[in-house]
């Protein structure tokens, strides 16, 4: 009987394959987990304050508590992801052992380390990083990242960097698809990534793994946008459970994901969901509390 | 001729590859009348609870099964799609198909860290193995008179057909090797035949 090999690079994407055209929603509790699931989530990011209230508590934001993380698995029988800081490899250590299904090296969490990423490819359980451009994401899945969520700015329920962001990934994965193979070497020392993913992200004429987007969506309207511009999924953070009815919004941007190119679907879904989560104008922000420039 | 896919949610563009280097078009299907013209069904990898869950809601399932009630139309379930197509399901159950009868247990070889590949004896698609890719996959428990198993792992039927019914726990959508795709677009073939 043949060898069984698992953590292998094709299971760790395979698995975000799957998720293609779902949403990931952040929650803090069993019952939240629940809502997600019944409302059609794909996964769920286990979280101990979702980015609307880590911002605004301040201080430092760690890994969540393994005893929330373990109940809100046992809620619900879709994956579940959770977050470490960027760079902190114990905490991962700490995630891989409670069997979460992903891990997100997130920049909503303070960063532990100010020059390194995590090892992605020391470990068996798959990651997800965020990324805000074609350079920063071929970095991470360099570092052995099988899923990239392109960053937006988190907690401040505004869809404006998420959609930067995703822009100038597509963009710049335009200009490697344009580019002559001899001139490749030269653009991946521009970018900061490896030729070799350059190479491959040519060929595909996409990125080499899954792209979700992530940061600021909170509206059925604001996932079918980053859906019509070329994201494969979506990550919900703040955007539901701190709207007015989180079980109406979750369902509602649930179905503007799938029927993202059908606006009469949108329009029907978005009827009488309730208030949005209240937003922030980025110009508010000042640029010690702009999660989205952590990462290297 | 043309095959459908389930497109909710899922690896849809790997399965759509497949089947356009083989020269078949696939058509996704998120409404009914998706479903027209279709000599076959494919239902990709995903979530199987929310798959279910949406092909319920805009009336896919009872379109699928009034279409299947006509005898002969053939369905390929991966993974997800196989616990769509199980009549029983071991733990929390999704909205399903649950035209084969058979029992599908989720997630039984543990979570994403347990995922794993495997050269998988496969005997109707000839000596070499298949590698097989399975990702929070399910197992089949149980297997009805009409059932034919076509590949087991651990003593578990991984591979199954039922008539015109095909699952498989593992995804080939995700790997090189074409012989399942080719073997279900037979399948398909054999339908549109019957037909004309």
């Amino acid at each position: 009987m043949a060898e069984k090999e698992v953590g292998t690079f094709k299971v760790k994407s395979g698995l975000a394959e799957m998720l293609k055209g779902g949403v990931i929603m952040d929650v803090t509790t069993a019952e939240q987990a629940v809502i997600a699931e019944q409302a059609g989530a794909v996964a769920v990011m286990a979280l101990e304050r979702v980015p609307a209230d880590i911002r605004k508590a301040g201080g430092v934001a760690r890994m969540a508590d393994p005893k929330k993380v373990k109940e809100i698995m046992r809620s619900v029988s879709i994956p579940v992801m959770a977050k470490v800081r960027i760079g902190h490899f114990v905490e991962a250590q700490v995630l891989e052992a409670l069997e979460v299904d992903y891990i997100d090296e997130s920049e909503v969490l303070t960063p532990a380390d100010d020059q390194f990423h995590i090892d992605k490819w020391s470990f068996k359980v798959p990651f997800v990083c965020g990324a805000r451009d074609l350079g920063e994401a071929l970095r991470r899945i360099a570092e052995g990242a099988a899923m990239i969520r392109t960053k937006g700015e988190p907690g401040t329920g505004n869809v404006v960097e998420a959609v930067r962001h995703l822009r100038a990934v597509n963009s710049q994965i335009r200009r490697v698809v344009a580019t002559p193979d001899a001139e490749l070497a030269d653009l991946a020392k521009e970018l900061r990534a490896p030729v070799t993913l350059v190479k491959e992200t040519k060929m595909l004429g996409r990125l080499p793994v899954v792209n979700f987007s992530a940061g600021g969506v909170a509206s059925p309207a604001d996932a079918a946008l980053m859906m019509q511009l070329g994201a494969d999924g979506i990550f919900v953070g703040s955007g539901i459970f701190k709207s007015a009815n989180p079980a109406a919004m979750a369902r509602a941007v649930v179905r503007a994901t799938l029927h993202y190119q059908d606006a009469a679907v949108i329009a029907e879904v978005s009827e009488d969901i309730g208030d949005a989560m209240p937003g922030l104008e980025m110009s508010t922000l000042a640029p010690a509390d702009r999660m989205q420039d952590r990462g290297y | 001729m043309k095959i459908g896919i389930i497109a909710i949610q899922g690896d849809v563009r790997e399965h759509q590859a497949k089947f356009e280097s083989l020269g078949v078009e696939l058509a996704t299907v998120r409404k009914p009348r998706d479903l027209e013209g279709a000599a076959g069904l494919v239902i990709p990898g995903g979530e199987s609870t929310t798959i279910g869950m949406l092909m319920q809601e805009y009336g896919v399932l009872d379109a699928i099964r009034d279409r299947a009630a006509t005898g002969g139309w053939p369905i390929w379930g991966t993974c997800a799609g196989l616990i769509l197509l199980a009549a029983e399901v071991i733990g929390p159950s999704p909205a399903r198909l649950g035209l084969i009868d058979m029992t599908a247990d989720r997630n039984a070889w543990g979570r994403q860290v347990s995922s794993f590949e495997v050269p998988l004896t496969v005997p109707v698609l000839g000596d070499r193995p298949f590698p097989a890719v399975f990702i929070r996959a399910p197992r089949i428990r149980r297997i009805g008179l009409g059932v034919t198993a076509l590949a087991s792992l651990d003593g578990q039927v991984v591979m199954a057909e039922a008539g015109p019914y095909l699952v498989s726990a593992f995804h080939p959508e995700l790997t090189d090797d074409t012989r399942v795709h080719e073997y279900f677009i037979n399948k398909a073939r054999n339908y549109s035949a019957m037909l004309s």
